[in-house]
């Protein structure tokens, strides 16, 4: 057993880091989050160079051969600076799809694209009805002579607006939401019978709703085995969820910093507020929530490649911790900045907005307490 | 960073358990595994069987008696020790004076007590609480005044746990009144049977007696059995409550409580099917085997930052608040299992007498363990304190 980094991975934090420091300030973000792409490629290119975008793949595929640490410590970090680049959507899903499941010929052509960070992808999961469960595809590709035709609408597709590639899940046998029967896809986000309706999210990313209205799509084009993609999705969702969890303790992270730093400045009935023992005993519980989330995203992480039933259990595990840790964090540190922390100006409620979407994305704590108990 | 264990870890783990399958005395088990209030000869006759194989004191330095062992090592001996629920290495010896003896008396001391803590030969207990002293320690008024090569002892210690049971104490006492309150502490230990010294009975809530009432009246102890410098005592309570929060996250047996709760609520009927079945019961269960793998990563990392020689700090006492609202909520749910056979108290049958057991036995003891476990939030600094504590040395305010 050990919990310590290795000398490169402590590199690789140290170059995070030093790029959200020096190239990814409060009001660098603002300006993204305002402007016509809602990320910013030049930043994007930078991952690339930086090697960011090949730390999970393996080094026959041309990446860095990194395991799961690596893509915590970056989501990690992410998290700290709010990055709305879409590295989740890329790299860990639709990167994860592929690397995973991908064909030779869709590794050959994408695989090298995404890591140079000349392509971007994005994976539409679920539906309109669908909820949490990743099994309840309704969208249907129907066999034709030399591959198939794909109908349905995904929902909020997250960086679906500045994506050239998605992967979407349809069901090619069974019923609405068997397990048996869905297949996953990789089309051309400008295909024929592909229209995006594109919107901002509450907490600064990009997302699309896609209808899927007669899309063409060849045998190659298929990602795994036919009928076969909801292992795979689920799997690949586990690392993604595990993902979003680091980002969500390195949001906490911050968040608890600068509120114990407000508590320490902020004089009121001639003292600063953080001399009163129930501001304190409230940054007391909300450290607590951060190291217990903390400790659940680096279990989980290190059991993705875990048997399945052990790997859903730590995941589902931590995406409870770390809800919970999330909302009572988040909503602390508003209430404890008072009236400044219901600002935009401040970045508080950013992290709080950012939280509170974590908490929802790949099923909220309800959903993950559910599939723990199951 | 990895999770899993070395081929030496495992072989480890393979001794440990098949060391404690092999030498663990079944009456004791029996007991144990029935929820019996235990005996002190079950904890002596256990811990003697642990010194006897070296594995009584893995926390202390080798050259005291320790194993020497990796903080992993030390993990498992412990899981494997929960798992197996054989009784707890009762802590006055050999996890509070122990460390404070072998780090701040003298070679004479050492050599003087520390052979007893490692045998339980010598039970010890921890004066420390008074009637008007709890959570601010500090304002103990026991007082110890030096006449001679003799301190004359007077005054009273409370909630002294197992005092009926022990040989000797260490105790807190005011050596001097004209200074700062912390600055005017010694630590003193003496021998129980020592004329003067009464011990009476509390019985708590649960209808059992762990805790008493000391009094020392006119109790004389010879100079030699003070600890480090007069008036430093303050500083050596402190470096002893620190250990005492290190064990205190009790992770394997929390499992053990769990996995027990499982059983019942598996047996337990509810509407005609097993409680577990029962989805607000099934979702608070599994919140609370959630918060219990937090804590028990919490304490992992905690003891990897240890064995690179920092630590145990006070974020420990973040182990010691989990921990306890982790045991309570266990006693918790076992009472709301039991139903109404909750209500029956098995109190002789609990004492060890030949009587039958009201309601299925696996929760015949639930509310006495639930009512008896509220003293863990309140006992080794209360919760509260430990907020303090967290809020004053890790968050600096």
């Amino acid at each position: 057993m050990d919990f310590n980094y290795s000398d490169e991975q402590k590199l690789l934090i140290d170059s995070v880091e030093r790029f959200i420091q020096d190239d990814y300030g409060f009001d660098t973000r603002r300006a993204i989050l305002k402007s016509e792409d809602g990320f910013r490629r030049d930043l994007w290119q930078k991952f690339g160079e930086l090697g960011w975008l090949a730390v999970p793949f393996s080094e026959e595929d041309g990446g860095l051969g990194g395991t799961a640490v690596e893509t915590m410590i970056i989501m990690e970090c992410f998290g700290r600076g709010l990055v709305v680049e879409p590295y989740l959507s890329t790299v860990v899903l639709a990167g994860g799809l592929l690397r995973l499941g991908g064909n030779a010929g869709q590794k050959e052509t994408i695989l090298p694209e995404l890591m140079a960070g000349t392509l971007l992808a994005a994976v539409g999961y679920a539906e309109p009805t669908s909820r949490f469960n990743l099994a309840d595809v309704s969208t249907t590709a129907e066999k034709t002579s030399g591959g198939w035709v794909l109908k349905g609408r995904k929902s909020v597709v997250l960086h679906g607006p500045m994506a050239d590639k998605l992967i979407v899940s349809a069901r090619t046998s069974g019923g609405q939401r068997d397990q048996a029967g869905i297949t996953l896809f990789v089309i051309d986000a400008g295909a024929a019978g592909v229209s995006r309706q594109d919107y901002p999210t509450v907490d600064g990313l990009r997302a699309s709703e896609i209808i899927l209205d007669g899309v063409a799509v060849g045998e190659a084009d298929v990602v795994g085995a036919v009928g076969e993609g909801f292992a795979l999705l689920d799997r690949v969702i586990d690392e993604a969820t595990a993902a979003i969890c680091a980002e969500a303790v390195g949001a906490m992270e911050t968040l608890h910093k600068a509120t114990l730093e407000y508590a320490r400045t902020r004089v009121q009935f001639g003292q600063p507020i953080g001399r009163f023992q129930v501001i304190q005993h409230r940054l007391v519980d909300m450290y607590m929530a951060y190291e217990q989330a903390k400790s659940m995203a680096i279990m989980a992480n290190l059991k993705l490649d875990a048997a399945p039933e052990e790997r859903r259990r730590a995941v589902s595990a931590a995406k409870v911790q770390i809800g919970k840790s999330a909302r009572f964090i988040g909503q602390q540190a508003v209430q404890l900045h008072g009236g400044m922390g219901m600002t935009d100006e401040l970045n508080v409620g950013h992290y709080f907005k950012r939280l509170t979407m974590i908490e929802t994305l790949f099923g909220n704590t309800d959903f993950h307490l559910k599939r723990y108990a199951a | 960073m990895d999770l899993s264990f070395s081929a030496e870890d495992l072989a480890f783990q393979r001794e440990v358990r098949s060391f404690i399958a092999e030498n663990y005395p079944a009456d004791i088990k029996a007991r144990f595994d029935a929820g019996l209030e235990p005996h002190k000869e079950d904890f002596v006759r256990w811990q003697k069987i642990l010194f006897e194989k070296g594995w009584v004191a893995p926390a202390w330095p080798k050259e005291y008696g320790g194993t020497g062992w990796t903080a992993t090592q030390k993990y498992i001996f412990q899981e494997e020790l929960g798992a197996a629920n054989t009784p707890g290495i009762i802590p006055f010896g050999l996890s509070m004076v122990g460390p404070v003896i072998y780090t701040f008396a003298t070679e004479e001391q050492k050599k003087r007590f520390l052979p007893g803590i490692l045998s339980s030969d010598v039970w010890w207990c921890q004066g420390y609480s008074e009637p008007g002293s709890g959570s601010d320690l500090a304002s103990l008024k026991t007082k110890a005044v030096r006449q001679g090569d003799k301190y004359i002892v007077n005054g009273s210690k409370t909630w002294t746990t197992m005092a009926q049971w022990a040989d000797w104490i260490f105790c807190l006492v005011r050596t001097d009144s004209t200074v700062k309150q912390q600055e005017g502490i010694s630590f003193l230990l003496f021998d129980m049977k020592s004329p003067g010294v009464t011990v009476r009975p509390i019985i708590t809530l649960d209808g059992g007696h762990e805790v008493n009432e000391c009094f020392f009246d006119n109790v004389e102890v010879p100079v030699e059995n003070l600890i480090g410098q007069e008036g430093q005592g303050w500083t050596y309570a402190k470096f002893l409550l620190g250990h005492e929060r290190s064990g205190i996250a009790a992770v394997a047996r929390s499992k053990r409580g769990i996995a027990k709760l499982k059983q019942i609520a598996n047996t337990e009927l509810a509407d005609g099917g097993p409680l577990i079945e029962d989805p607000d019961y099934r979702r608070k269960l599994a919140e609370l085997e959630i918060d219990l793998t937090a804590l028990e990563y919490t304490e992992l990392r905690t003891l990897a930052r240890e064995s690179q020689g920092k630590g145990p700090g006070p974020e420990s006492s973040i182990l010691k608040i989990k921990g306890t609202e982790i045991q309570q909520a266990i006693t918790e749910l076992a009472v709301e299992a039991a139903g109404y056979y909750a209500f029956a108290f098995n109190r002789r049958a609990m004492d060890g007498a030949n009587e039958p057991i009201i309601g299925p036995a696996a929760t015949a003891f639930a509310a006495p363990s639930y009512f008896n476990m509220r003293k863990t939030s309140i006992y080794g600094g209360s919760n509260e304190i430990q907020k303090n504590i967290i809020a004053k040395m890790v968050l600096g305010l």
